[in-house]
């Protein structure tokens, strides 16, 4: 009995043996070694975090193509090495990337999913647009909470999605969960390259804002205590937020919806906290940047659109050279903007740490006769970006305007910010309205001089800021309105002794939408005057851009003599040459400036490593109708808190230092809690909150 | 005709392998976790059930009996399903390679599967003819597709739903299981 079961047993064995040994002759299939190779270094936990049916479908995957080296959503940098060495690829180092929670946008819920129950974010998203009916915003189901295989997502207090970075492994899993695009998985490369679209979740400020910094994200930081976390928001999108906490004209809060309660939440008060804060303290937070490409590109002008340029390249890994014309950078920065409102110490600081990531820098080396952009290309740099600033000034075109004793604002500007004192005489008189003019006034004063400002139009139209003009008359600036300088009167030394001027009236309004100043016929006055500052205007300085004897210019200019470049892209019409700045869109802000070289800096990015500018069709160009709300309810009256002194009287206007002081930390609090929170926190007037029902739990929206 | 109607019947639904037989668990609570996924599994269980029921009656028929070896059924019907699952793998990996990729890791899966095994020993027990035995390995493969499509649209749902912390997963699983096993004995009444 034993003897049959066993032959029996092992006839079965040996038949089954060799029907398999010969099926696997006959049915053999050549197959990838790599594959198992590539399973072999995989983890063997099979959890399924890459969305493939385990690691052997993983493996698969790597040698078919459908996925790279860092398949492996838990074996981190080591694994995707291994593999990496498998299919014969060198893994640098691999940029992290991290869910982020921030609306932005994407396809609408309707279009995306089916009904799968009213309890989860889709299903609230199809039937009702959400229990927050802004378009764009999360709903706070917590979907995205529920099929985190790493349990790396939950809801804070606040009911919104808070990512633990530390957990996160970038499966996408919420990415795909979440029905409103709230969620998405973002290197910090990603992160400086977006462009904001209009359906990304924006609040007005971060629309207004020339270099769209997430304004409603860094103040909720700075509210927090995380001053670090909120420069490093900044230093997303501005890498020059010492400066533009003390010089931005503020933009962004024009447009605060807290206008409607009160007055608008002090943003740049805020950043010029945690931009101090960073001072003070030394602490220089690191700031990340990608691998190196070592690709070269050449920046023409250290000023504020050519230093945020040279900062995000070198993020993203470039080499950027900084050439620059004046002895120091910083451009108009450090010799446009008088020392009382931006301190050199600081400006140097800030430099600093934007040249202390690996930006080369040449200095009073200028365009034109000193290099070409031939003589760039031949030393091996791969694309160029032109911020040469808007230098030259307008004329008043004037008799005697050539005199001895006529200066442009920006010339006397220059010579202040080069530490040589003008020999200015004790009168002056300078022409003009904007901040120039307003800038030159107040340093003259500075330097003991008794000044009077002509401006041909009323106060109400001077272009300059509104804070300035109030200190300017503080300081002891006279001001005439509706005066237009006629002619320079001379000595016979050829030096200016008088101005004469025209009285004005206001006409039809103009192209600017300003009424147009007519001269009124036999009202000439003489002003006696020692110097005579005029600041009307600025134009960027073309002339580098001819060589010797030639005509023609390969870079196209608009017709204000300013360079031409695409407004999104900012290519010139020479394909590796980008501008921006002042030099593009004549005399504008500080941030202006910055965003363009940020602009610029993607533009340069994708150029040199896809040989293509993207472009989405639905960017931001113009403010996004349905968040600018006409009136917000249910919000407290808060005191805008003030800017602090630092000096006054005599001290004041008879010294360089510093006016505008920092916020304590207590204002700051105060301040920051003024902040509505919008696109952080979505509200619908239009549906009383009472009337919404989350199906999940049956309960009203409190 | 009506016979094998009512085996039908008793297969998919009364006597349904993982609901009322119990057997099959693994498979049944481990790639129940999306419909895609079920859908693959369920019809390659359909597949090699019916193959291994077919050939373990033949291999009882002529080699077991004959001889009085019954006893060394089990034994023998792992051996034969093994061989059988092995072969079907490179058979398909030739052959049907598109079949193949789709059945992906459940194929190899079910070598150890006893839901395949219980379908081939029960037709033994049942003592059926070889038809019955194709058609009753067939309908319980249905029975086990069934409860698995139905299970993963459950839990698809369930994924997405709140559940305590303690229940996720798995325990939520059996419970869905244990549920779905008291609505499948109300199918007693149809035979």
């Amino acid at each position: 009995m034993v003897l049959s079961s066993l032959f029996v047993l092992m006839g079965l064995g040996f038949t089954a043996a060799t029907i398999l040994a010969v099926a696997s002759k006959i049915l053999y299939v050549k197959e990838d070694p790599r594959i198992a190779q590539v399973e072999d270094v995989l983890p063997g936990v099979n959890c399924g975090g890459c969305g493939y049916a385990g690691c052997a479908g993983a493996a698969n995957a790597v040698i078919d193509g459908k996925s790279g080296a860092n398949v492996c959503v838990i074996g981190g940098i080591e694994t995707a090495k291994a593999v990496g060495a498998v299919m014969g690829l060198e893994v640098l180092d691999m940029e992290p990337e991290l869910a982020f929670r921030d609306c932005t946008g994407g396809e609408r819920a309707e279009e995306l999913f089916n009904y799968e129950g009213a309890g989860n974010c889709r299903a609230q998203a199809l039937l009702y647009n959400g229990a927050k009916t802004c378009p764009e915003g999360c709903l706070g189901l917590g979907t995205c909470v529920a099929v985190c295989p790493f349990d790396a997502i939950h809801m804070g207090p606040d009911g919104l999605p808070i990512v633990d970075p530390l957990a996160c492994l970038a499966c996408r899993k919420c990415v795909e969960a979440c029905p409103r695009g709230v969620l998405s998985i973002v290197s910090m490369s990603a992160k400086l390259l977006h462009v904001e679209e209009v359906n990304d979740c924006l609040a007005p400020c971060q629309q207004e804002c020339p270099a769209n910094i997430n304004i409603p994200r860094y103040i909720e930081a700075a509210n927090n205590g995380d001053y670090a976390g909120a420069v490093n928001i900044i230093r997303e999108r501005n890498p020059l937020l010492l400066v533009c906490g003390r010089v931005c004209p503020r933009p962004c809060e024009l447009v605060c919806r807290r206008t409607h309660v009160d007055e608008a939440v002090g943003i740049n008060m805020i950043k010029r906290f945690v931009a101090d804060w960073e001072m003070k303290n030394n602490l220089r937070l690191p700031i990340p940047c990608a691998k190196e490409t070592g690709r070269k590109v050449a920046i023409i002008g250290g000023g504020p659109s050519g230093l945020s340029c040279a900062f995000f390249l070198r993020r993203l890994g470039h080499s950027p050279t900084i050439i620059e014309a004046m002895p120091d950078l910083g451009g108009q920065l450090r010799y446009g903007i008088p020392e009382y409102r931006l301190p050199k110490n600081d400006l140097a600081w800030e430099i600093q740490g934007i040249l202390d990531l690996g930006v080369e820098v040449r200095t009073e080396q200028r365009l034109g006769p000193d290099f070409t952009i031939n003589d760039l290309e031949e030393e091996g740099f791969e694309a160029f970006f032109m911020g040469i600033g808007a230098w030259a000034s307008g004329t008043l075109r004037i008799d005697g305007e050539d005199a001895q004793g006529v200066l442009s604002g920006t010339e006397f500007l220059t010579a202040v910010g080069l530490g040589q004192t003008p020999a200015i005489g004790p009168k002056v008189i300078v022409v003009g309205g904007g901040n120039t003019a307003i800038d030159a006034a107040r340093t003259s004063i500075r330097l003991g001089c008794d000044v009077t400002l002509l401006y041909r139009r009323t106060r109400d139209e001077m272009p300059a800021n509104k804070e300035e003009i109030i200190a300017a008359a503080d300081e002891g600036i006279k001001f005439v309105f509706l005066s237009a300088p006629t002619k320079v009167i001379i000595d016979d030394k050829g030096k200016a002794t008088h101005l004469e001027c025209t009285r004005m009236e206001l006409g039809e309004p103009d192209e600017s939408g300003r009424r147009r100043p007519v001269p009124v016929e036999g009202t000439e006055a003489r002003y006696p005057v020692d110097t005579i500052i005029s600041a009307i205007g600025q134009k960027p300085q073309l002339s580098c851009f001819y060589t010797k004897g030639e005509e023609q210019c390969s870079i196209g200019f608009t017709r204000w003599r300013t360079i031409d470049a695409h407004p999104e892209t900012l290519q010139t019409s020479v394909p590796k040459v980008f501008a921006g700045g002042d030099a593009v869109s004549g005399p504008d802000l500080v941030i202006s400036a910055v965003g363009a070289g940020r602009q610029a800096a993607r533009s340069i990015h994708y150029l040199l490593t896809t040989d293509q500018i993207p472009m989405a069709d639905n960017i931001l160009r113009e403010l996004i109708p349905y968040t600018l709300f006409k009136d917000v309810d249910g919000c407290k009256h808060k005191e805008r808190s003030e800017m602090p002194h630092l000096c006054s009287g005599d001290d004041r206007t008879s010294t360089f230092k510093e006016i505008e002081g920092c916020l304590c930390e207590e204002e700051l609090h105060h301040e920051t809690s003024r902040c509505l929170r919008c696109g952080l926190t979505c509200y619908d007037r239009d549906i009383p909150l009472e009337n919404i029902f989350t199906n999940r739990v049956g309960e009203k929206v409190e | 005709m009506k016979e094998y109607f009512l085996l039908f019947i008793s297969a998919i639904f009364v006597n349904n392998i993982v609901l009322a037989q119990y057997l099959g668990n693994c498979p049944f609570i481990g790639t129940s976790k999306k419909i895609s996924v079920a859908i693959g599994m369920g019809s390659a269980v359909v597949f090699v059930a019916t193959m291994a029921a077919s050939i373990t009656w033949a291999v009882q028929e002529y080699l077991l009996d004959p001889l009085g070896l019954q006893y060394l059924q089990t034994l023998t019907f792992i051996l034969v399903i093994a061989s059988l699952v092995q072969f079907v793998e490179m058979f398909l990996k030739k052959a049907v390679p598109p079949l193949y990729k789709s059945l992906g890791i459940f194929l190899p899966l079910i070598t150890t599967n006893c839901a395949v095994m219980g379908i081939a020993i029960i037709c033994q027990r049942e003592e059926f003819t070889f038809i019955k035995t194709v058609a009753f390995s067939f309908a319980s493969g249905m029975g086990f597709m069934l409860a698995l499509i139905v299970l993963s649209a459950i839990r698809e749902r369930i994924e997405v739903s709140r559940t305590p912390k303690s229940m996720k997963g798995t325990p939520i699983a059996l419970v869905m299981a244990g549920l779905m096993s008291l609505a499948f004995f109300a199918f007693k009444g149809m035979i």
